[in-house]
């Protein structure tokens, strides 16, 4: 019996590989430019200093989480809201937890002090990119860095314009900004299928998330729909 | 000197992005702790995918006929040409214009 990974190669660097994976994020970059404005605006209107928008943007890195953040974000911030905010971004980003454990079969064979520092460069768009290399059987990590690196760079450089220039993008909506990640995530949908037996975990995972998504506030329903897809993921057999 | 307000600040952003890098690493290091049995491996296998459908259908559940429209031409678009780029840009396109018609 061989699954996808008995096949795919074991991981490795490559120079090229970095400016591949740049490559392959350049369909998210234009959508992450215009959420990085977005974001820009938002936080000149919650106060935030210029220094610590773009300080935000290439530390915490993490847009949705960001935005929630700014919900509650006070100017000045008591150190009494730190811890909240600190909670509540990682709730937000639970879901980068399962994105990690996905990532064990690709790269779990490096070393660790080269596989934690491009875990840091994890978001939604990184995450798809390299699984969607992944997909392919090639075990080039530098792929993950490139795409994150990428991605992180016109994040960074365009909270500025968002940020000076105020409401020029007032309503993200209007361009289907709010709507680019799943439409993203349904172009790789398409790249990563991989036979129906998987399709069955897929579906259950959709089923839960919708249910989950009417029950429970947040981001959880990600989590609550991937984990229980995947756990009839593993117990669906080969041979049938 | 920084004020106490630019402190506080400054403290929020370190807080969100130490428990950022903390979910970014701790399912990577966690599964290393597991067994990698057969069972385990075909849950990772299925959970990319899992993942995925997961953010898809209740984003787009919640989005309505401008979402639906929109995963549609998407995928419509990803059988014909297998092109990301063009894909993303005709679904994102599909629900401006589905928007932008008031549907």
């Amino acid at each position: 019996m061989t699954s996808p990974h008995d096949r795919a190669e074991a991981p490795y660097w490559t120079l090229p590989g970095l400016a591949e994976g740049a490559w392959r994020s350049t369909a998210l970059l234009p959508g992450t430019a215009i959420f990085s404005l977005a974001f820009g605006t938002v936080a000149a209107q919650k106060g935030l200093s210029l220094a610590d928008a773009v300080l935000m943007n290439a530390l915490v890195f993490a847009g949705a989480a960001q935005l929630v953040a700014l919900e509650v974000w006070t100017n000045p911030l008591a150190l009494g809201t730190v811890a909240s905010i600190a909670l509540l971004t990682a709730i937000v980003n639970a879901r980068f937890v399962l994105m990690g454990a996905a990532l064990r079969p690709w790269m779990g064979a490096l070393p660790a002090w080269q596989v934690y520092p491009p875990l840091l460069l994890t978001t939604d768009a990184t995450w798809i990119v390299g699984m969607r290399y992944r997909a392919e059987g090639k075990g080039d990590a530098s792929i993950y860095l490139g795409a994150g690196l990428a991605i992180w760079a016109v994040w960074v450089a365009a909270v500025v314009p968002g940020y000076l220039l105020g409401a020029f993008i007032s309503d993200p909506r209007r361009f289907g900004i709010d709507l680019m990640l799943p439409i993203f995530f349904a172009a790789m949908l398409v790249q990563i299928w991989r036979g129906p037996r998987r399709a069955i975990g897929w579906a259950v995972a959709g089923a839960v998330a919708l249910v989950a998504a009417q029950l429970v506030a947040g981001w959880w329903f990600v989590v609550i729909g991937a984990v229980a897809g995947s756990i009839v993921g593993g117990f669906v057999d080969d041979a049938e | 000197m920084p004020s106490e307000a630019q402190f506080g600040a400054f403290a929020g952003i370190v807080a969100m992005a130490l428990a950022t890098y903390f979910t970014r690493v701790i399912g990577f290091w966690a599964m290393g702790h597991v067994p990698m049995t057969l069972r385990v491996r075909r849950m990772l296998e299925t959970l990319p995918g899992a993942i995925v459908v997961a953010i898809i259908v209740p984003l787009m559940a919640r989005a309505g006929v401008p979402g639906l429209v929109g995963i549609v031409v998407t995928f419509a678009s990803m059988m014909l040409r297998r092109n990301e780029f063009l894909a993303v840009a005709l679904g994102m396109g599909a629900v401006s214009l589905a928007r932008a018609l008031g549907l």
